[in-house]
């Protein structure tokens, strides 16, 4: 998306919203860096939502809008549940169609811009629950990595079905009593960043969002490889605090208990070689662009001075 | 975005990009003996597509490889076999979210599996165009023709039309594109046809020029916001309209779902022009009418003739779209007949429910023959049909226990 697209004809600007006044003159499309420390000095893809007080999943949207390399040229597709709530107010273009077929839209989606768009980067991001990844869209979830198809899938983990209610999901732990698991659940959280590996996807990433930079380095590392190699996964922890009895101040920790060492968010990773040899070579190049703008600042400073 | 005509210029292929008018009305055809599957081939190739996504299931199966080829020689921009109808129908709609024009074909059982999409295209506001060559959709299995799936398509949002012949598909695929692309349609096509009695037996069928193809989709002609951040990300609301339970939210929903219908309506006038009319009719004065769609048209003919041998007058309405519905153009054509007789190729019935509900004194419709699971509608069981239903003698029909 060209800049100029978005902008408002002068004797229009008044009478458009505030908010899209603001996404114009203050959001951060086309900004390089970008990342989740521009929440506070910027406008922000999304600010309200939709979601229960203190839902982790509330952050772990902020977080992904802020660090998304180039959300001027992204389209994000979703799915039914508690992020399908949010996508509304999202100021990027967003799709939801059905329940558990995200994966599919985003195969035909991101071959449709490749088609359109031969050479120039448009990147296709899905986000959906546990539910929709897992299990009514597990065929579609997989069939994407096999056919190596270049966008990132991530999945908010919140181990159940928070927007039904609280019933069980594939990705629930074994012997939690749930809806639908009236005597705890019979069966092992399904291991799914181990199946991505094993089905082809080139990054793979298990964490909480409970660090803000973390989740910046993990969504610009699987959007970059997506991009340029093939599938990337994320499995991010967003806990249903309403569903597993918690307070709205009590996600937060929540997070952090589940990433210790030995706990099932423990940050676990996987990088292909291909995906290696990328991301070390995006990194110097940051290391460049970084080192590049600390000296022109120092440079205007003196300038200044003098 | 194109702001210039790109009539003249060539297609990814090498095909020169026509008039689509001219195309179809006045461009060189040139007579071919082919099966419905290589028709299809032939319609697409003409097509500019940029996104086919094919599943295999009979009797769609070899039109969908086809297309591949089509495909691999760079007519289509890409193609890819999907793991499932549900799946493919949803890949076609990210492909269409995402500005294509999108292709695909489907039967039967795939017609089935695939259906929550539907009413999401038409939602959605995606011109998908997906070929159904109808097949049974019953327990045992069965794979012979059937059109009981095209009753489950009515009411999706579509446009449903029904193909007599593999002329009529090879036309009609075309013009398709050019009806459900308007920017006060927008809606997706189900082209329907009798699988095997259309895409397996082979016939003539009259091609415009093969280096010739349609203009391309112009997603930004499109009344929603083409899914390609090529146009501002406005955030749509506050408070998602699923969540509500107030009027205003009913009120969204419900004004969403007339406005497709309403676009459907919108359709009709682009379709009447495209097919020449929503339905042919064949002696509109005879008293007694044959109306159906599909192949049973074709039967209807054949019985039409062996009931001329006996002095029996008998007029024919096919009827080609179904979807827009053409309720005046029926009532029209047989406000003077006396006996309505609707064959159909499947057990319920479903077209003359459709008629019975359209005219006045729905007691003149005889619905009828039905034949269903494969079986064939031999011209002599509408003509025997229609003689009992008029009281007069027919010969017995062996096996019929008539």
């Amino acid at each position: 998306m060209s800049k100029e697209r978005i902008k408002i004809a002068p004797e229009m600007f008044d009478i458009m919203p505030e908010e899209y006044q603001d996404l114009v003159e203050r959001a951060t499309y086309g900004k390089e860096g970008r990342g989740w420390k521009d929440i506070g000095t910027s406008k922000e893809l999304i600010e309200e939502h939709s979601l229960c007080a203190g839902c982790p999943e509330s952050m772990a949207f902020r977080y992904i809008l802020a660090s998304l390399p180039a959300p001027e040229d992204t389209v994000m597709v979703g799915s039914t549940g508690c992020t399908s709530l949010v996508f509304p107010h999202v100021g990027v273009h967003n799709i939801h169609s059905l329940f558990g077929n995200q994966n599919a839209i985003a195969s035909g989606l991101k071959r449709a811009l490749s088609v359109r768009f031969p050479g120039q980067v448009k990147d296709v991001v899905v986000l959906a629950g546990d539910g929709a990844t897992v299990d009514i869209g597990l065929d579609m979830t997989l069939q994407a990595w096999f056919r190596q198809e270049k966008f990132t899938t991530i999945c908010f983990d919140n181990e159940l079905y928070a927007n039904t209610g609280g019933q069980e999901s594939g990705l629930m732990q074994k012997g939690f009593v749930a809806k639908m698991a009236p005597v705890g659940k019979t069966f092992e959280k399904v291991k799914l960043p181990e199946i991505a590996r094993e089905s082809g996807c080139h990054y793979v990433v298990n964490c909480t969002v409970s660090k803000p930079n973390l989740v910046e380095k993990v969504i610009k590392n699987a959007i970059h490889v997506a991009r340029e190699i093939g599938p990337t996964y994320l499995q991010l922890y967003t806990p249903c605090i309403l569903e597993i009895g918690k307070n709205s101040m009590e996600g937060l920790q929540e997070m952090r208990d589940s990433e210790k060492p030995t706990e099932r968010f423990a940050y676990k990773e996987y990088v292909s070689d291909q995906a290696k040899e990328l991301l070390t070579e995006l990194a110097a190049k940051e290391k460049e662009r970084k080192a590049a703008a600390k000296k022109q600042l120092a440079d205007k400073q003196l300038a200044g001075q003098a | 975005m194109a702001t210039q005509s790109l009539i003249g210029t060539k297609n990814r292929a090498g095909q020169v990009v026509a008039d689509a008018w001219k195309l179809l009305h006045e461009a060189e055809r040139t007579p071919c003996f082919y099966t419905g599957s290589e028709v299809i081939k032939e319609a697409v190739r003409r097509a500019n597509c940029d996104v086919m996504i094919a599943y295999p299931i009979t009797p769609q199966s070899e039109a969908a490889a086809l297309i591949g080829e089509l495909f691999a020689e760079g007519f289509i921009g890409d193609y890819f076999r999907g793991e499932s109808e549900f799946a493919v129908m949803s890949q076609c709609a990210g492909a269409a979210f995402g500005g294509a024009r999108v292709f695909t074909t489907t039967a039967g059982p795939g017609t089935m599996r695939a259906m929550e999409n539907f009413p999401m295209w038409a939602g959605a506001r995606l011109p998908i165009q997906m070929i159904v060559t109808c097949r049974g959709i019953n327990s045992p299995l069965s794979i012979q023709p059937d059109t009981l799936e095209i009753s489950y398509l009515l009411n999706t949002g579509m446009l449903v039309w029904h193909a007599e012949t593999a002329q009529d598909f090879y036309d009609w695929i075309l013009k398709g594109y050019m009806v459900s692309e308007e920017p006060d349609v927008h809606l997706p096509l189900a082209l329907c046809c009798d699988g095997f009695f259309v895409t397996h037996t082979k016939d003539v069928v009259n091609l415009t020029p093969a280096d010739m193809c349609l203009p391309p989709y112009d997603p930004y002609r499109s009344p929603v916001p083409c899914m390609d951040m090529e146009c501002p990300p406005v955030r749509m609301m506050r408070d998602p309209f699923v969540m509500k339970s107030n009027y205003i939210s009913y009120a969204t929903h419900a004004s969403w779902q007339q406005e497709v219908w309403a676009a459907i309506e919108r359709s009709r006038k682009h379709t009447i022009r495209w097919l020449d009319g929503l339905i042919e009719v064949d002696r509109p004065d005879a008293e007694i009418l044959i109306v159906s769609s599909g192949t049973a048209v074709s039967q209807g003919r054949e019985a039409q003739a062996l009931l001329e041998e006996d002095g029996i007058d008998v007029g024919i309405v096919k009827i080609k779209s179904l979807r827009p519905w053409p309720g005046d153009e029926i009532r029209e054509a047989t406000k003077n007949a006396k006996h309505i007789i609707v064959p159909e190729f499947n057990v319920t019935g479903w077209l003359a429910k459709e008629i019975r509900a359209t005219i006045p004194d729905a007691d003149r419709v005889y619905a009828g023959p039905h034949v269903c699971g494969g079986m064939t509608m031999p011209p002599e069981v509408i003509a025997a049909d229609l003689k009992k239903h008029l009281g007069l003698k027919s010969e017995s029909l062996a096996g019929r226990g008539s």
